[in-house]
């Protein structure tokens, strides 16, 4: 799937996390793709946060590296 | 044909009995009813017309008239309350001089045309005279001269003719009281008063044709047409309506197969006899002549279609399908689950793709409409579904209505709560636009929050800001029933400066001592309950609101009880059942993950066949993958996403991109246009099954001709399964019921004999609750305790600016039904034969526009053409438009921008502009051209036939 795409998705998903503290934020981002993203999108963001990770504020590109 | 019973008068619903004498026989009746409806309790008619069981006794007609042993006169046994000990007599001489009297002035004025008249044989004074015994009319016949007078044939479904109507009123206390519309009066006195519009005819005035009238007259003067001109129907079948989700009981009542009207059943629990004109009048797409009769499969989608065999279509389904896993991967494939299907032909299209594609590569529509319903309420309730019955809200004291419209999209259910608020429950409208709640006869909401599209969470915090700041949490209820810990954090954060009603203003646009009133109001009630639309979930916080609604709700202890509640209002028939059924990627039926094992191994030990324990594609993410190139194949069971789903070129580039879109629909539709297998559908008169509404109600559809194609939608579906290599051999739907009941935990008591029994039941239905229950988290929420979620407003990234100044906002319509496929079939196109974008006199002003013009409405994702009707229905700045036709096409313009946890669309905010235009847009221009190109089927193809 296109990158600017989940990027944005992934992004959103952790602004609506980031009134919690940051670790909290990031553990419930991977929380949320695990439980919502198929393995492809998943991987593909991940990828994308270990390549140049751009786009990708802090919570969202932390959560996308920490997916196992 | 068995008729519904007419007890004459509304059961009381009292605990307590009396026991009375009638013709000597003994009966008991709860306290308050009539004596009339006694009488009929003890097997006793006694003669009537001004009364029937769906409106309050009149008392004017006089044919009701009983003898009670020590109370002189002869009383009207409709308004007379049966009592202990009475000893009544229906049937004495002077009763029956005295119903002869009165039914002889009624006959002396109507046309004695019994013979020819379309309500021979379904006609209460032919009865009442009848059993009265009436010979002789010795005034005269002048009711022969009223046979000239006009009808009125306006409507296009029903006529009135006043030559025989009887003045009892009961069409004009059926719009009051029961359709609470107030469209019609009776006019002039004594033998010249007569029932009128107010306006020319029925189609000029108020009339919402809901029909209520039609089935309250006793006589042929409010007739359907489909009756007068295929005559009375011989037999009845219940079923269900298949339109919206407040899911109406109907029976069907036909001559054989054909159906020749369809009559809301007192027994349906959602609706108590009542309907709004789609489920009683708009069938008839049924068997319309654009019906495909045939499987049809083509090699590219320039092809034209050529007709082929059932087995012939599963074969090459199955074929293609499985070529594109071997060279693309076994995830290239995926199915979509239709809301307006049943729930046994949506679980086994989700079973097809699990046990059958080896993914979990299925979605449903609700996709786009509630699916942040589910996460926002699983999350704080433990369970995906409102809280209470429809019936709860006869117990409201006040309701909180957010982004919702009933009146034209759930109407039966606005019926009920307009008869609340004219007995004195308070209102509070939360939308953008001035829907008919804000102000309708005997109605008016107490406040209107006209927010910006986008802004509810700013609304929902600064409500519930002011619940926390001002000291109106119950704080008990919170103690009991919620977790300490998560309501402790999240009162700290709405109690926050931040969330204020004055700080929100900006975002939101509404007073803030407008919503610390709303809130207060709320907050204070006996019983407030809170009924939401896809107002609510369209958004890109779609799920934080469910989520913000949930928290009030708890916060005010106002969930568990009559009366209160969270409820979503569904727009399709068969939402709920979907989402139910284990349509969405990650979780089976019941809401359960897929990566829960047990949950899993159950599926796994019945269906033979492994799982897979990660969440599929949901529909968004298909389309996506398909212009990304790695997703293929697609079966779609009765949706139109080409039409339905957000940003049309995408959706349209994604089905292009694909190989093999199988559609299984009634019509070729829009998605149809890009397939290469058509499976013709069956409609809900052509099957058995299952709906569940809004309110968790399961009922049954009821098969009443067999299906035009030759196969019921579950069988079609059981069909390409087969061809797959499944081994299915389901004989009936009500084998997949029970399938389902052995799997789902909240449906282990259902099956077709228990809903046979009760007429429907709401889930949970299982040992603990073996006859459903009507409203949820009583002593304990499902997930135990009720849990506070923290939510941030996050405005959206969709915001007007220079180039895109207005905001665009949809919504719905009362006579048409999502893209319109069955109802722009039917003579509803009378109110509604093009969608029309409404614009405040402010904004048409600047640009020069009239009522009537065409304009030109472009986003960031596309452009279309409409009319304009300049209206201050909407705000300033915002702009309002339905999706009901395909010319329209008005999801070109909508994004894809989509809620945070669901991809929900965000169809409610898009930022557009408006101009007024010489002709239709590149991209309407465009798909009229290739329309007929893509919908071509070769020469010698059979279609159903009118
Ligand atoms: S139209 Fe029918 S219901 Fe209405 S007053 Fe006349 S007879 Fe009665
Ligand atoms: S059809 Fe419904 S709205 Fe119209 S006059 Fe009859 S009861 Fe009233
Ligand atoms: S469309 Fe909805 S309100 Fe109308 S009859 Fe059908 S279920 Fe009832
Ligand atoms: S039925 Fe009782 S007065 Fe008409």
């Amino acid at each position: 799937m296109d990158a600017t795409k989940l990027v944005h998705m992934a992004n959103q998903i952790a602004q609506n996390f980031r009134v919690h503290a940051e670790a909290e934020a990031v553990r419930l981002t991977v929380e949320h793709l695990k439980s919502f993203w198929s393995p492809g999108m998943r991987r593909a963001l991940q990828e994308h946060a270990q390549a140049s990770g751009e786009g990708l504020e802090p919570v969202a590109a932390a959560a996308a590296r920490a997916l196992g | 044909m068995n008729r519904e019973r007419d007890l004459g008068t509304k059961p009381t619903g009292s605990a307590e009995q009396v026991k009375l004498t009638v013709d000597g026989r003994e009966v008991t009746v709860p306290k308050g009813t009539s004596v009339l409806a006694a009488a009929s309790l003890a097997g006793l008619q006694i003669p009537k017309l001004c009364a029937t069981d769906s409106l309050e006794a009149f008392g004017s007609c006089r044919l009701c008239l009983v003898e009670i042993d020590g109370r002189r006169g002869t009383p009207a046994s409709c308004t007379t309350p049966a009592e202990a000990g009475m000893v009544v007599h229906t049937q004495t001489p002077r009763l029956l001089a005295l119903r002869r009297g009165v039914m002889e002035l009624y006959v002396s004025d109507h046309p004695l045309d019994c013979l020819t008249c379309s309500a021979n044989g379904d006609c209460e004074l032919q009865d009442v005279a009848g059993a009265v015994g009436l010979r002789e009319v010795r005034y005269g016949n002048d009711g022969e001269q009223h046979r000239t007078a006009p009808k009125d044939e306006s409507n296009p479904y029903f006529t009135f003719d006043s030559s025989k109507c009887i003045v009892c009123s009961r069409c004009v206390r059926a719009c009051e009281e029961v359709q609470g519309t107030f469209a019609l009066t009776i006019e002039g006195r004594g033998l010249s008063s007569k029932v009128a519009t107010g306006t020319d005819d029925f189609l000029s005035s108020e009339c919402v044709s809901c029909g209520a009238c039609v089935q309250a007259c006793p006589t042929a003067t409010l007739n359907e047409k489909s009756v007068i001109t295929l005559g009375t129907p011989t037999e009845a079948v219940e079923t269900t309506c298949a339109y919206c989700g407040v899911g109406c009981g109907f029976r069907a009542e036909t001559q054989g197969e054909r159906v020749v009207r369809m009559v809301p059943s007192k027994r349906g629990q959602a609706n108590e006899g009542h309907s709004c004109v789609k489920g009683r009048f708009a069938w008839g797409y049924a068997t319309h002549q654009d019906r495909v009769k045939k499987p049809m499969i083509r090699a590219r989608i320039t092809d034209p279609w050529r007709e082929v065999s059932w087995d012939e279509a599963f074969a090459h389904a199955a074929a293609e399908f499985r070529r594109i896993q071997a060279s693309h991967g076994v995830d290239a494939i995926g199915g979509i689950t239709s809301s307006r299907c049943t729930n046994e032909e949506v679980f086994l299209v989700q079973k097809l793709v699990r046990a059958g594609f080896h993914n979990n590569n299925v979605d449903t529509c609700a996709r786009v409409c509630h699916s942040p319903t589910g996460y926002g309420l699983k999350q704080t309730f433990g369970t995906s579904a409102g809280t209470q019955d429809f019936r709860s809200v006869a117990q409201a004291d006040v309701v909180l209505l957010i982004g919702a419209n009933p009146t034209e999209a759930h109407p039966v259910f606005a019926s009920r709560l307009k008869r609340r608020l004219r007995e004195g429950a308070k209102l509070i409208v939360a939308d953008p636009r001035r829907i008919e709640l804000v102000r309708t006869p005997h109605v008016e909401a107490s406040h209107h929050l006209a927010l910006k599209p986008g802004t509810n969470v700013a609304l929902i915090n600064a409500l519930a800001h002011v619940v926390v700041t001002e000291g109106l949490v119950k704080e008990r209820y919170v103690q009991e029933r919620c977790e300490p810990k998560d309501f402790e954090s999240w009162a700290r954060f709405i109690a926050e400066a931040k969330n204020s009603p004055e700080a929100m203003e900006a975002h939101t646009g509404v007073p803030a001592a407008d919503v610390r009133a709303a809130a207060r109001l709320y907050a204070t009630a006996k019983n407030a309950a809170i009924y939401y639309g896809l107002g609510v979930t369209e958004h890109s916080q779609g799920s934080t609101m469910v989520m913000g609604m949930a928290n009030l709700a708890m916060a005010t202890g106002n969930v568990g009880r009559d009366g209160v509640g969270v409820n979503p209002l569904r727009g399709q028939n068969n939402v709920q059942g979907s989402c139910d059924m284990g349509s969405f990627p990650h979780e089976l039926s019941g809401y359960r993950h897929v990566s829960d094992d047990a949950t899993r191994e159950l599926f796994e030990g019945l269906w033979n066949a492994p799982l897979s324990k990660e969440p599929g594609l949901r529909i968004p993410n298909m389309l996506d993958e398909a212009v990304g190139g790695r997703f293929k194949g697609l079966y779609v069971q009765g949706e139109d996403i080409a039409q339905s789903d957000p940003n049309t070129q995408h959706v349209v580039a994604g089905l292009e991109a694909m190989e093999c879109v199988i559609v299984h629909d009634l019509f070729l539709n829009e998605t149809a246009k890009y397939a290469h297998v058509f499976f013709p559908g069956s409609s809900f008169l052509e099957k058995d099954g299952t709906f569940t509404n809004a309110e968790r109600r399961i009922s049954r559809v009821r098969k009443v001709m067999a299906p035009l194609a030759g196969l019921a939608d579950w069988e079609v579906t059981q069909g390409f399964a087969r061809a797959l290599g499944l081994p299915w051999s389901y004989q009936h739907p009500s084998e997949v019921m029970e399938e389902i009941a052995v799997l789902t935990p909240t449906f282990t008591g259902v099956s077709y004999e228990r809903l046979d029994q009760l007429g429907s039941v709401q889930w949970p239905c299982n040992d603990k609750a073996p006859t459903g229950t009507p409203i949820m988290h009583v002593d304990r929420f499902v997930r135990g305790k009720g849990r506070f979620m923290l939510t941030e407003f996050i405005p959206t990234l969709e915001k007007s600016g220079p180039r895109f100044p207005l905001l665009l906002t949809t919504g719905r319509i009362l006579s048409q039904y999502n893209v319109g496929a069955q109802t722009a079939r039917t003579d509803n196109v009378t109110w509604h034969a093009e969608d029309v974008l409404e614009v405040h006199p402010f904004d048409a002003e600047n640009r020069g526009l009239k009522t009537g013009d065409l304009v030109l409405l472009q986003s960031r994702a596309g452009e279309t053409t409409l009319r304009a009707v300049v209206t201050e229905k909407v705000q300033p700045g915002v702009v309002y438009t339905t999706f009901h036709h395909a010319k329209t096409a008005a999801n070109v313009v909508t994004t894809d921008y989509s809620d945070w946890a669901t991809n929900c669309p965000e169809y409610k905010v898009t930022a557009v502009q408006v101009s007024r235009a010489s002709e239709a847009a590149a991209f309407q221009q465009e798909d009229r051209r290739r329309d007929v190109a893509l919908r071509q089927v070769a020469p010698g193809a059979v279609h159903a036939s009118k």
